[in-house]
């Protein structure tokens, strides 16, 4: 996991061509090989500030800094840093299969090894079966897994996810957040994790950074270990309850 | 394959249409009376086609080549031109309108400077069929290109793709449901342009195409002969249109969530 580097957001401001400003002063840190959810509501800046990491947008000031764990700046190459999007934005003309291996074929890997490697994401994934399916013929949670694969197949050393659950039922979200989870654990990657949902949060993430109004209203360390975050358990509703409370106190519906 | 069988009938019931008609017109030009000279009974037309069925057919194939041949080039020219223009916003803005304002000029009127360039024969006919038909393939590939998904194209964007690699991986097989609708437009205009050409262009003899037995058939009052060349050129348009359309439907329709819903029942 060594590998693996911190990413570093330092006062970052973005006002959008609309005259929007979407982000104000944002500073935090995703520690190397972490998992970092952001909530907040919508509109907030969140989809802005991951499109700035992934180098889809720019910030009007501050930066994003990818380091690694002797301090020096990593600069991210394509396939290093890998991004699933709130919408699974997949390929309809191509199978599940050749979806998934689509940055590989874009990094110029050969057909043999691409599939090979497709294949054991769309394991890894829970897709088994649905490898020469097309996107029309799969359910709402079974794209955003083929998202997930894709996001996985090149094996990024930095993980962004934007509200991967949005668009499914809680059901599948609770089987989509153990799909993540085996995933984070398993690649190690630096992984920010975009959701509206506390619970997801509280299951997933070492931090949980609150924005409110385009910036960063309080950042929470989730106190449970890895190994009790049972969603049935006690100690993780008092969590979900401490996180709530945050959140009541950035909408301004309680006094702190 | 059921939606295919759906779509054969599809095209089989305007071909029912035009059997009615045919009745209906036999009937009243025989209630009538109407000379055949101004309106031949479908069955005289009928007849004499067959009694003329070696001339028409050569005659058929002659503008089917340069109607297809009109349509490829059309096809390739629309295609390539509209992916230029399309990924040039200079072109974009100065060609284009400037392209819209050149379609408006009358075929029939520029098709005599063809000959000039050209000279007498198949060459003019397939010039003419291209230049009538490549627009609808030029404008059709343009807004396919330009109605790309944005959020497909970051996908793209994040793997470092060049613009070619894109083109090929994914605007391109996007824009293919638009690409359709223009060529089964250039179909039927291929055919039009393609006769036109032959008007001012094609000679006679063994090898006369369809707009010059139509012209020599009109001069010699054989008005029979006249509709039964332009039924055979509507015919070359329909099958052209039609094998557009069925591969155009067979390329695209399995992308859609209309096509899932009939898959998962018959699993
Ligand atoms: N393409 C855009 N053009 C104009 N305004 C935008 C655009 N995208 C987002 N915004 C605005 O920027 C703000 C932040 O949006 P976003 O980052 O998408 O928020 P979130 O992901 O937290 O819902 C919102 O006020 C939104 O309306
Ligand atoms: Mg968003």
């Amino acid at each position: 996991m060594s590998d693996k580097p911190a990413v570093v957001c330092e006062g970052l401001s973005c006002t959008l061509p609309s005259g929007v400003q979407a982000l104000r002063d944002v500073s935090f840190r995703l520690q190397a090989g972490g998992l970092t959810a952001i909530i907040g509501p919508s509109g907030c800046g969140k989809t802005t500030l991951l499109r700035i990491a992934a180098g889809l947008a720019r910030a009007t000031s501050g930066r994003i800094q990818f380091l690694r764990r002797d301090g020096s700046a990593d600069p991210i190459r394509a396939g290093h840093l890998a991004v699933c999007f709130q919408d699974a934005r997949l390929l309809p003309w191509r199978k599940v299969v050749d979806n998934v291996a689509l940055p590989l074929e874009l990094a110029g890997v050969g057909r043999r090894e691409r599939v090979a490697r497709a294949e054991a994401v769309i394991h890894a994934a829970g897709l088994d079966g649905a490898q020469s399916r097309l996107p029309a013929q799969l359910s709402g949670g079974m794209r955003m897994r083929v998202a997930l694969a894709r996001a996985l197949v090149t094996d990024p050393t930095v993980l962004l996810l934007d509200e991967p659950c949005s668009s499914v039922d809680e059901f599948t979200r609770m089987q989509l957040d153990e799909e993540i989870l085996r995933v984070w654990q398993d690649s190690g990657a630096t992984t920010m994790l975009v959701t509206h949902s506390v619970s997801e949060a509280v299951f997933l993430a070492d931090e949980i950074v609150i924005m409110r109004r385009a910036r960063v209203h309080s950042i929470h360390r989730v106190a449970l270990d890895r190994a009790s975050r049972d969603r049935t358990s006690h100690a993780f509703s008092q969590e979900v309850e401490l996180v709530m409370r945050s959140l009541a106190v950035a909408a301004g519906v309680v006094v702190p | 394959m059921k939606r295919l069988s759906e779509k054969m009938r599809e095209i089989a019931a305007p071909l029912i249409a035009v059997g009615v008609i045919a009745v209906a017109w036999e009937v009243a030009v025989i209630a009538t009376g109407v000379s055949p000279l101004l309106l031949p009974r479908p069955t005289a037309i009928g007849q004499t086609m067959w009694m003329n069925s070696e001339m028409l057919l050569s005659a058929t194939v002659q503008t089917a080549i340069a109607a297809l041949s009109g349509f490829a080039i059309a096809t390739t020219l629309g295609i390539i031109g509209g992916s230029v223009i399309a990924a040039v916003p200079v072109l974009r803005r100065s060609i284009y309108p400037l392209a819209t304002i050149v379609q408006m000029v009358p075929l029939v009127a520029v098709a005599p400077l063809f000959v000039i360039w050209l000279g007498f024969g198949l060459p003019t006919a397939i010039a003419a069929s291209a230049v009538v038909a490549v627009f609808p393939v030029l404008a059709a590939t343009i807004d396919g290109l330009r109605s790309v998904d944005h959020g497909l194209r970051e996908i793209f964007a994040l793997a470092g793709a060049s613009t070619w690699t894109r083109w090929r991986k994914l605007d391109l097989p996007a824009s293919i449901p638009a690409i359709m609708t223009g060529l089964r437009i250039a179909a039927g205009l291929s055919v039009i342009g393609a006769i036109v050409g032959e008007f001012v262009s094609g000679y006679g003899g063994a090898h006369a195409p369809l707009g010059i037995v139509v012209m020599t058939a009109m001069r010699e009052a054989r008005t029979d002969l006249v509709f039964g060349a332009v039924a055979l050129s509507a015919i070359v348009g329909f099958v052209l249109f039609g094998v557009v359309s069925i591969v155009g439907w067979l390329l695209v329709n399995r992308w859609h969530a209309s096509g899932q819903s009939e898959m998962e029942i018959r699993r």
